[in-house]
């Protein structure tokens, strides 16, 4: 697998060719062009070597680049993260990952405390490129702590970086920019996407770490989406290819906001609509809906509305359909958005 | 890989004396230790007390400095002089400190300017130093945190085949913490260059040990990490010195990582904030002075005519020079940049984080840069 996908590092080579891959041979491949692009990356987790990860995303690198580069560690989430900051300080590029989303909160001093501040505090002495891979949401049916939308925790603190892709091209291209990036990046991968397949030449080409892109352009109303919802807001936008035409923006970045690409776009339609799995109640939507409102309420026909999971704690497997936002959750919202004509 | 190679090691092995390893008796006297330690050299002796002495006068100078409000706070290290001071010269120069907040005389005597030291506690930004000019880590706050950093950092000096060591301090306090726990255990697998030097001071702020845990001694614990571990006088600086180097030797030469437990005690209260008053007996203190490691390694010294009244009095006069200088830089206008708040939150200012810089700077009727 992981040979097959390997994208080209030598600029002279061809281009690569489209294949059908899915998210998690994507970032497999990422991790492995990474690997081979500079000796510096570390890989290392709970069960990322000999098993190749609980969702396989570590599949083959432990066997290809060896023990030295790519290993288990102890089951502790304090200390991955924590011994990644010292290897960061001594030169290395360390790619670690955290098995599941609640598991990682064992991690959340080291992550809020240090990892995010040591450049601030040393007055940018200490670098720390240190990627934190997060499988996180729902919609796969796990029991509980195996669902969490934690990207709130982490966007509320300067000094990190957090992405999240929603396309396996682009979980490629994120995860070697997260990988090349000078400051640390908390890497969500949304795991119910893992097995999202999609037809595209894996490149590193393509918007910067830190930019939004429109997946699909549309006249009526601008529709905000990122990792896992980003399929969602998709199936949405085309059920209602008669009645609206939806503007389908993938955020790519949560921290920083690329608040040039969103008011361009919600200045233009005058709608929005943001979406994601976590609650509501001060989740990372409040945040985008204040931002856009304060630049574009003159353009606004209506007021910024969100499509959230529930303020409840993660349901078990048999009431999670309940709690996550789908396209008929989204399309109803965007009913409420003032229409006049379709009111 | 290192499996393979690990010899099978017996508890008995890792555990630490019964009694702690000491050199120099509190008396001054030295050679009734057996084993284990050698006592340093004259000349690392001489070392020993006169970079005590400046620490010692430093730290008096800094805890002045608070009452002045030169300083926003000062965790004074007296009674812990000899700790610091034989921890770190027992360093080379390509090893690595990780201090706390309670070890700025260990940061000091590993060479950090005086003044860039204090910025901390000073309170006009959260490291005055570069940590690679020194090899010395930020001072760090969040208890036993930087215990990990110093195993990831020795860590990757093995991946990286250099020859360095990672030294972290920590207190009693700190073994409660899970990342002292996580830093052991991590270490241990790795067998990683890294020496833990708990300072065992009796106390985490106000709660005694005998509240942190039920352990026979703090060194104990290796034990169960694969850890070889020593119980020592963290009085006696000469005692400290050679178990540091001695672990630092073992750690360089592949054998792994190590744990010290030096038993000591905090003099003054935990900060000039605190009182200790409502948790110690004077008593307690007192019996401690009798210990002090200055005085002790002074009388040693003494008698084995290796210091005589004029050198004393050079070292004292050297120590007062110092004083003057970090006080008069201390006395000196804080000069902060408002521009400084933005511009290493990442390594480039975000277009957001640019936008409040020149919100604020026009606030303050000043242009962007």
């Amino acid at each position: 697998m992981t040979a097959l996908l390997t994208a080209a590092t030598d600029p002279s080579a061809p281009a690569p060719a489209a294949v059908p891959v899915t998210m998690a041979a994507a970032l497999n491949a990422a991790l492995a062009d990474s690997l081979a692009a500079d000796e510096r990356v570390l890989i290392f987790g709970e069960d990322v070597g000999t098993l190749g990860g609980v969702f396989r995303v570590t599949d083959g690198l432990a066997a290809r680049f060896g023990e030295q580069r790519v290993f288990d560690t102890p089951l502790a989430e304090s200390g991955i993260i924590g011994t990644a900051i010292g290897m960061a300080m001594n030169g290395l590029i360390p790619v670690v990952e955290m098995q599941f989303d609640a598991f990682a909160y064992p991690a959340f001093e080291q992550i809020t405390s240090h990892l995010a501040k040591l450049h601030n505090r040393t007055r940018g002495h200490v670098r720390l490129p240190v990627v934190v891979r997060i499988p996180f949401g729902g919609g796969i049916g796990g029991v509980e702590h195996h669902s969490d939308s934690s990207e709130a925790y982490y966007v509320h603190t300067a000094g990190l970086r957090v992405v999240a892709p929603g396309t396996p091209a682009d979980a490629y291209r994120l995860l070697r920019q997260s990988i090349e990036c000078p400051d640390p990046v908390i890497f969500l991968e949304p795991k119910r996407r893992y097995w999202s397949k999609e037809t595209a030449a894996l490149t590193m080409d393509g918007p910067g770490i830190d930019r939004a892109v429109i997946r699909r352009p549309g006249r009526d109303v601008t529709l905000i989406a990122y990792g896992g919802m980003v399929d969602t807001a998709a199936e949405a936008a085309e059920a209602a290819a008669g009645e609206w035409d939806i503007e389908v923006i993938d955020l790519r970045s949560l921290s920083p906001f690329d608040d040039a690409t969103l008011a361009e776009s919600v200045c233009r339609t005058g709608r929005a609509v943001v979406v994601h799995e976590a609650p509501g109640f001060a989740g990372y939507g409040a945040e985008v809906v204040a931002r856009l409102t304060q630049q574009c309420f003159h353009y606004l026909e209506a007021p910024i509305l969100r499509v959230t999971g529930l303020d409840i704690p993660y349901p078990p497997p048999h009431l999670e359909h309940l709690h996550l936002p789908d396209a008929d959750r989204i399309l109803d919202t965007i009913a409420q958005l003032q229409w006049g004509d379709h009111a | 890989m290192t499996t393979l190679l690990t010899p099978p090691t017996s508890a008995e092995s890792l555990l630490p004396s019964t009694m702690p390893l000491q050199l120099i008796d509190p008396d001054g006297q030295a050679g009734r230790s057996q084993g284990e330690l050698a006592l340093p050299e004259p000349g690392i002796l001489l070392e020993l007390h006169r970079r005590m002495v400046l620490g010692r006068r430093f730290d008096r100078q800094a805890t002045m400095l608070t009452r002045q409000g030169r300083l926003a706070v000062y965790p004074s290290s007296r009674g812990q002089d000899g700790c610091q001071v034989g921890a770190v010269l027992a360093l080379r120069e390509q090893d690595w400190l990780f201090p706390t907040y309670r070890d700025t005389v260990a940061v000091v005597t590993r060479g950090v300017d005086a003044a860039e030291a204090l910025s901390l506690l000073r309170g006009d930004w959260h490291c005055g130093y570069d940590p690679y000019q020194y090899r010395v880590a930020p001072q760090c706050t969040p208890l036993a945190t930087n215990t990990l950093h110093a195993v990831g950092l020795a860590h990757a000096a093995r991946l990286k085949q250099q020859d360095q060591v990672a030294l972290v301090l920590l207190g009693d306090g700190a073994t409660s913490e899970g990342d002292t726990h996580e830093a052991l255990n991590f270490a241990a697998v790795w067998q990683a260059p890294v020496v833990f030097l708990v300072q065992n001071n009796g106390y985490a702020i106000s709660v005694p040990l005998a509240k942190q845990t039920a352990a026979p001694t703090l060194a104990a614990k290796g034990v169960g990490y694969g850890i070889p571990s020593m119980l020592i006088d963290g009085n006696d600086a000469a005692a400290v010195y050679s178990a540091v180097r001695s672990c630092v030797d073992r750690a360089a030469a592949g054998q792994g990582p190590a744990l010290i437990e030096a038993l000591t005690y905090r003099m003054e209260a935990h900060t000039n904030a605190d009182d200790a008053g409502r948790y110690r007996a004077d008593g307690e203190v007192q019996a401690w002075l009798a210990r002090d490691p200055i005085a002790r390694l002074e009388a040693y010294l003494r008698s084995a005519g290796l210091l005589d009244e004029r050198a004393a009095r050079q070292v004292a006069a050297e120590a007062d020079r110092l004083a003057e200088r970090v006080r008069d830089r201390m006395n000196r206008e804080v000069r902060t940049d408002p521009g400084d708040l933005f511009a290493h939150v990442y390594t480039r200012p975000t277009a957001a984080l640019e936008q409040q810089r020149d919100a604020l700077l026009s606030e303050l009727g000043e242009s962007a840069p």
